[in-house]
């Protein structure tokens, strides 16, 4: 087999690989930003809550996450396709690592910032959106760097779980041609340049954020 | 039938207790695979710090390329490489070798990283003190630089140890019998995985929070000035 | 006799900027010379290159007549650490930031050389740190880590433990000037007794005037990387001959004057 001949199904996988990826970081900022405010909230059955959720998903395996949604769950009913898993679970670890990271930003936010606003009559979620996460959003690209990048190391356990992601197409590969170091050199290859994409992004966002001001003007309506 | 261990289906809790001393087995196994994996980590990812002060370029770039390259790439797909591609070059190793080699190496990249970090905090003055009372390199690490290093890494090379725990299931790909490797094993026999795959999620967090406790108390035991030397 | 320190036409450079430019600088066996002048002036960067922690770019230093290229070097500053190592043997220097060895005990610090490099035996090199620690007046603290100490203790410490490696030159780079002013004296009183020894060569860099006046046998006025004057004490601070120096001189005493009246102490 050629390289070119390699190269075909490995991009298709890697396809996949990104689609997962992306989509399972989109739901974990989102749910990041909801467990993370809510470990921040007052109110002790929303904080208890997404402290649970964070314990639970930080304290076990991905793999064993996995499998528990892809063979246990089906067992009492609530079953998924294996993408929907797939990025459903990957989107639940990185969220409850994420928590942890927006939860810091925002306690990092110099207490003054929310005198001044408390001082000025502002309700605590306009104080929230409005003054305390524009300062911490910039603090957290770092860290969300790093989880980015995990994520996509993360999303090859997925090929587990039968989805022709860019490592279970390396393995279908290695079956047909045995040149097992050719295919997984390739393969390594692949997710460097994908990991190398998503640090320019990550790095792209961060300067946007830096230039622009730290108080977006936000629309009164 | 596993391991000398029958189970009982009849009810989730007469299943799941009479699956644990299964389980027990197969922590033994997780334990161990994380213990030689960390210290392969340890000991090579010193090596690779050591080796990026390098002042000749070629070796510090090199090991630069090196450590990102692991680190930016899945532990799957290098356990894969492994596994597959040592015995072509005549390296025949028991897959839980293979294994903790596998941990060894991507925590080592993760691992060098906290070292540079460590090394580099110590200020430059030590390091001129030392050379001002004509000690060797050698001794200046020995005696100045790591005593001083360890209490800054300890709280990252421990983060690192847990996070090395909960991807070592990644090891029953292989072959290798851990507790996820166990309860698939029991789980197709039984057509019943939600008690397995539970037991071993509820096995690892209470893993995790002792683990990361002990760290805790080793982080609040070490003077921060240093490994006092009399 | 033959310099114990002799500078040759030495020009140090860092990056575009020339801190010595062809620099000429003798120092005789047990020598005290104090070296002052406008900070960025060059002194420290003597010091530092004598102690090898720079090197420089052209011209020739030697020590004890052994130059500090390698033998048959020729070039840019070239030298194997082995080399670099014998040379070492015969400097000493204290830092303005004392640079004690935070997680060994007083103790432990004066002896950690003289075991490792010097490869004296454990006792020996107590019983001299012994002698050396009573000598500062700080027996009683052996068993102390520096963050329990003043600022004017660690430096004292820090005196003992460059002459535990008896060194034949010892460096002196700003030794108090990280200090709370009512701890100096405590530390100029030590280089005091030290500077009777007459076997040891001193250099030292300071901005204490009095001090330098009371010690040196020679004082040398440093500006943009050459010295500008030098010469015995009494007549230098007395009657300095160039307007640079007499400038440097009334502002840095005057200072020196307004602030010892504010905190009243006496030296």
């Amino acid at each position: 087999m050629t390289w070119m001949q390699y190269l075909a199904p490995l991009l298709k996988g890697a396809q996949v690989t990104v689609m997962i990826s992306l989509a399972s970081i989109f739901f974990g900022v989102i749910l990041a930003f909801a467990a993370g405010i809510a470990r921040t909230s007052s109110n002790r059955f929303v904080s208890g809550l997404a402290f649970v959720y964070i314990v639970l998903f930080r304290g076990t395996p991905l793999l064993v996450q996995l499998f528990w949604f892809y063979y246990a769950l089906p067992l009492v009913g609530v079953s998924f396709d294996p993408i929907t898993t797939g990025i459903m679970t990957l989107a639940l670890l990185t969220g409850a690592f994420g928590a942890e990271v927006v939860r810091g930003a925002l306690l990092a936010v110099p207490p003054a910032q929310l005198e001044a606003a408390r001082a000025l009559n502002f309700s605590k979620t306009y104080t929230l959106w409005h003054i305390a996460m524009p300062q911490a959003i910039i603090e957290m690209m770092p860290p969300f760097g790093n989880l980015a990048i995990q994520n996509l190391k993360d999303t090859a356990l997925v090929s587990l779980i039968s989805i022709a992601d860019l490592t279970f197409q390396a393995q279908s590969l290695r079956n047909i041609t045995l040149n097992s170091a050719r295919v997984y050199t390739l393969t390594l290859l692949g997710y460097f340049l994908i990991a190398l994409c998503l640090m320019f992004a990550v790095r792209f966002i961060e300067m946007k954020l830096r230039r622009g001001p730290a108080f977006p003007r936000s629309a009164h309506s | 039938m596993m391991y000398g261990y029958a189970w009982d289906t009849s009810t989730p809790l007469t299943f799941a207790l009479s699956i644990l001393p299964i389980l027990g087995h197969g922590l033994l196994v997780t334990l161990q695979a994380a213990a030689v994996g960390y210290v392969i980590a340890l000991v090579l990812g010193l090596v690779l710090a050591l080796l990026r002060r390098s002042r000749i370029k070629a070796i510090s770039w090199t090991v630069a390329c090196f450590t990102e390259f692991v680190r930016d790439t899945p532990l799957l797909v290098q356990l894969f490489f492994l596994y597959y591609v040592l015995p072509d070059f005549g390296i025949i190793l028991p897959a839980f070798m293979t294994g903790a080699l596998a941990l060894g190496l991507q925590y080592s990249a993760y691992t060098s990283e906290v070292y540079r970090g460590g090394i580099n905090a110590v200020s430059r003055g030590q390091w001129e003190a030392a050379t001002a009372l004509n000690m060797t390199r050698l001794q200046t690490y020995r005696d100045v630089v790591i005593p001083q290093m360890i209490p800054r890494i300890v709280p990252a090379l421990g983060n690192y140890l847990v996070s090395m725990l909960k991807e070592t299931p990644v090891l029953s790909v292989v072959t290798v019998l851990d507790m996820l490797g166990l309860a698939n094993m029991i789980g197709e026999r039984t057509f019943e995985y939600l008690v397995p795959l539970s037991m071993v999620g509820l096995i690892f967090l209470p893993m995790t929070l002792i683990c990361s406790a002990l760290i805790y108390a080793v982080e609040r035991a070490l003077p921060k000035s240093g490994i006092p030397l009399r | 006799m033959n310099p114990i320190i002799r500078f040759q036409n030495v020009i140090k450079r860092f990056g575009a900027l020339t801190v010595l430019d062809n620099f000429n600088f003798e120092v005789q066996r047990g020598e005290k010379v104090t070296l002052i002048g406008p900070s960025g002036s060059g002194k420290s960067t003597v010091l530092r290159i004598l102690m090898t922690l720079e090197p420089f770019q052209e011209g020739l230093l030697e020590i004890d007549g052994i130059s500090y290229h390698e033998p048959d070097g020729r070039g840019p500053f070239k030298a194997s650490e082995k080399h670099l190592h014998t040379i070492r043997s015969n400097v000493g220097m204290v830092f303005q930031s004392f640079n004690l060895f935070p997680h060994m005990t007083v103790l432990r610090n004066v002896v950690e050389a003289p075991v490792a490099v010097l490869k004296m035996k454990r006792e020996e090199a107590e019983s001299r740190a012994t002698e050396l620690l009573r000598m500062v007046g700080l027996y009683d603290k052996k068993d102390h880590f520096p963050s329990q100490l003043s600022g004017g203790q660690q430096q004292r410490v820090a005196i003992a433990r460059a002459l535990a490696m008896r060194p034949r030159v010892l460096l002196f780079d700003e030794p108090t000037s990280a200090l709370d002013p009512q701890l100096v004296g405590e530390v100029l009183g030590v280089i005091r007794d030290l500077a009777r020894e007459h076997d040891l060569t001193m250099l030292l860099v300071t901005h204490e005037m009095r001090f330098a006046r009371e010690v040196s046998d020679r004082v040398c006025f440093f500006d943009k990387g050459r010295i500008v004057e030098q010469g015995e004490p009494e007549r230098f601070f007395s009657n300095p001959q160039q307007p640079r120096t007499r400038e440097f001189l009334s502002s840095i005493l005057g200072e020196q004057e307004s602030q010892r009246e504010s905190i009243g102490c006496a030296q």
